[in-house]
């Protein structure tokens, strides 16, 4: 088997048996036959569009695209705007699909999954049951049922659901109540978002201990609710909350809400809801009874033990499973597509992609984008979770 | 009680009675035993908990009765058209209409598949059932055989029968004809049966000491889990017929059953990543010590056990898988889903409540295929911590 080393040092393997050796010539033919294959598949497309004669490139981004978007939360028009702006007001459309999902299901999530471990029978049963249901139906069939058996089937414009505060609910989608600032809204909004920034750095603040989390707290509430109230007395602007009306034809005012976004909307909270349910439920039992039962002897309530003792430890536990469901549920706004919700897939790598025909650059940028959040995601997520790490000695 | 005290100076007089005998037992508190007990420390322990009880209760008054009503009482369950489910004299409620689904059923399961060759299908199914019950019997005999046939044997076989063997008398049917909860199943099936094997390398590349190796694999991986299932069937639909030479260009049922497999292997990695990471290091040094190699290690000492404790979490990946499949709709494949899509839409059958009816069997379907799934994981999970606690 092994001859003995004639120098001295361990006995040397023949070349064959060398694991360093193997391994380099291992992972040498593997690239090397990767990059066959690679080149292979390019000269195959290359030979494929020459022949179809599709364009390349990434010329088509400023062509005018010529159809009409549904819901555009920037500037569009179907006769001037280019694919390029088509392909911003659809990932606009799919991040506030994601903004406002993750905020409903994050709240369905944790009531249902509190609920199940509530001590009441028939709430917890109802609690698992809901979950049961919900996990174990395919998300698109949900979607489609939540469109075409529910939305489509609302009531005409004249017979409207009235909700409470004055909106309507009706086969056209859903009319709000919106809040009219005059010309003061742009304002208002660039100091909402100043506001943000500085309660951010409070926060950073407080936690590095330079202010108290009293005075966090406070300066917090002042920034949010201060800054675009004196933006909006500056640029003296006149509030009015502007009401639905019924007119002959259709409801006009206030915020008119697609039923494709309703729709949407409702079946990603319901489905990614009960993910979150099973989360936030295997992190409160990852809690040791030992807490609960400490807490309750020190004679605090079962409502401030919930909050106080148990939820902030299981935090800790909840929270990577928690952002992959919030990854999951931006990446299952894609489903947009059956339904006509012109998010970033039914737009680009539906319509700009039937009308250009350049498949490989439109799935490669929708593919980036995704790919984008994701990674994003992940390393804000590696950093918190460094941070709420238990130390241990 | 009248125990004496612990000096015992104290002398007992006649006059003080002391019970040589204990008390009969008293009747437990009437509130605090049987139902009523029940009720009051489940349903009402609390204020908040009456509240809250009483709420559901009034929630559940709400869903219950009309969705019965709708989906039993109120049903039609018989009937050659539309007429049979529409509002009437006789019948003044809508309800679900199952006439609908009884007249779709053989469309449902085998889509255009010719009906004179359904029998193949039958016998894909027998096939395909023998095979799942072999491999999720825990105890059944010869499980490695019951393995070889799943992964190996009937794929092939199953290819022959639906798509077809001449020389066999088994005449070619065209992929684009299948539908239903054939091509379901068939997604789904090619999905388990590629993904677990891809699903291992990719693991064991992920974990591999060669950097390049590595590398590759954890590229793979995590470019698959960051981007939807759409855009990676997307891709498989219009890129692979670009990529390929025309000559080679595969129908597209396959492009949909490869963006699947890649898909669903990419996940199916990172479970088993899971499993690896649970065995002991000692575990393989003591393999080597015993003169093993890399893949003998592998394949008789670490990969049974790190499949055996990711079994739960495998079959939880394979529900996601089957409920996935239902995305093969984009691409213009007739599966389960798209079936239903395009009965509903019959104007034959149109009424108001043949959408409802069609999404609510559509729902019945996956919800006892899937929620059977995760019954038999959570029970192997039983399983494990009783072989574990010991």
């Amino acid at each position: 088997m092994m001859t003995p080393g004639a120098a001295s040092g361990p006995p040397k393997a023949p070349l064959l048996r060398d694991p360093r050796f193997r391994s380099l010539v291992t992972q040498v033919a593997l690239c090397v036959l990767l990059a066959a294959v690679v080149w292979l598949l390019v000269e195959a497309a290359r030979a494929n569009l020459a022949r179809t004669n599709v364009a390349s490139g990434f010329g088509f981004w400023n062509v005018t695209a010529g159809f009409d978007i549904s819901q555009t939360l920037i500037d569009y028009s179907s006769s001037s705007s280019t694919y390029g702006r088509a392909f911003w007001v659809g990932l606009l459309n799919t991040l506030l699909v994601a903004a406002i999902g993750i905020v409903l299901a994050t709240i369905v999530g944790f009531t249902i999954g509190i609920a199940q471990l509530s001590t009441n029978w028939l709430v917890a049963r109802l609690a698992v049951g809901y979950v049961q249901l919900v996990r174990n139906v395919p998300l698109l069939l949900q979607l489609l049922f939540w469109y075409n058996a529910v939305l489509k089937a609302l009531p005409d414009f004249r017979d409207s659901v009235r909700l409470p505060g004055g909106g309507y609910l009706n086969n056209r989608g859903l009319f709000l109540p919106g809040l009219d600032l005059g010309g003061a809204g742009p304002f208002v909004f660039c100091a909402l978002l100043a506001g943000i920034a500085v309660v951010a750095a409070l926060v950073m603040l407080a936690r590095r201990g330079r202010i108290g989390a009293l005075t966090a707290t406070a300066l917090s509430v002042l920034a949010v609710l201060g800054l675009p109230l004196a933006a909006f007395l500056v640029a003296g602007g006149t509030a009015s909350l502007v009401y639905p009306q019924m007119s002959r034809f259709n409801l006009y005012g206030g915020i008119e809400v697609l039923p494709e976004f309703v729709a949407l909307v409702a079946g990603l909270v319901v489905y990614t809801g009960a993910f979150i349910a099973e989360t936030v439920r295997a992190g409160l039992l990852a809690v040791p009874r030992g807490q609960t039962e400490a807490a309750l002897a020190l004679g605090l309530s079962r409502g401030v033990v919930l909050w106080r003792v148990v939820i902030p430890q299981a935090m800790r536990v909840i929270t990577p499973p928690l952002t992959n469901q919030y990854l999951n549920l931006t990446k299952n706004s894609s489903l947009a597509v059956a339904i006509g919700y012109p998010d970033l897939v039914q737009i680009f790598t539906g319509t700009v992609l039937n009308q250009t025909g350049q498949a490989v650059e439109i799935v490669a940028i929708t593919m980036a984008v995704y790919l984008a959040i994701s990674l994003t995601t992940a390393v804000l997520m590696n950093v918190y979770n460094a941070r709420v790490a238990l130390t241990e000695r | 009680m009248t125990t004496p005290g612990a000096s015992g100076a104290v002398a007992v007089s006649d006059a003080v009675f002391v019970r040589r005998t204990p008390a009969p037992d008293l009747a437990p508190p009437f509130a605090s035993t049987g139902w009523i007990g029940w009720v009051r420390a489940n349903l009402f322990a609390t204020p908040f908990n009456a509240v809250l009880t009483v709420f559901t209760v009034l929630l559940l008054a709400w869903i219950v009765p009309p969705t019965v009503r709708f989906l039993v009482i109120d049903a039609v369950w018989t009937g050659t058209d539309r007429e049979a489910c529409l509002a009437s004299a006789q019948h003044p409620h809508l309800g679900a209409c199952w006439a609908f689904v009884t007249e779709y059923r053989s469309y449902f399961t085998y889509g255009s598949y010719p009906i004179d060759q359904r029998w193949r299908v039958d016998v894909f199914f027998a096939l395909l059932a023998f095979g799942i019950a072999w491999v999720l019997w825990i105890d059944a005999p010869r499980r490695g055989l019951g393995a070889l046939y799943f992964f190996a044997v009937l794929p092939v076989v199953s290819f022959f029968l639906l798509y077809g063997l001449p020389p066999l008398g088994l005449e070619i049917v065209d992929t684009a004809r299948w539908g239903g909860a054939l091509v379901t199943v068939v997604v789904a099936s090619v999905g388990i049966a590629v993904s677990l094997p891809l699903g291992i390398l990719l693991a064991l590349g992920r974990r591999s000491s060669m950097p390049a190796v590595k590398f590759l694999s954890v590229i793979f991986i995590e470019f698959v889990r960051g981007v939807p299932l759409i855009t990676v069937l997307f891709m498989a639909s219009v890129m692979l017929p670009l990529f390929l030479p025309p000559a080679w260009s595969p129908d597209k049922l396959i492009r949909a059953l490869v963006g699947v497999a890649l898909f669903s292997s990419a996940y199916m990695a990172e479970v088993v990543r899971g499993g690896l990471q649970a065995i002991p290091k000692g575990q393989w040094e003591a393999a080597a010590a015993l003169g093993l190699g890399y893949w003998q290690a592998l394949r008789f000492i670490v990969l049974p056990q790190a499949l055996r404790i990711s079994i739960p979490n495998i079959v939880n990946s394979y529900v996601a898988l089957f409920k996935d499949t239902t995305l093969v709709f984009f691409v213009g494949i007739f599966d389960f889903l798209k079936t239903i899509e395009v009965a509903r839409v019959d104007p034959v059958w149109a009424t108001p409540v043949t959408s409802t009816t069609g999404y609510a069997f559509a729902a019945v379907v996956y919800f006892i295929c899937c929620y059977s799934m995760s019954r038999y994981a959570s029970g192997i999970e039983r399983r494990l911590a009783v072989s574990e606690r010991r």
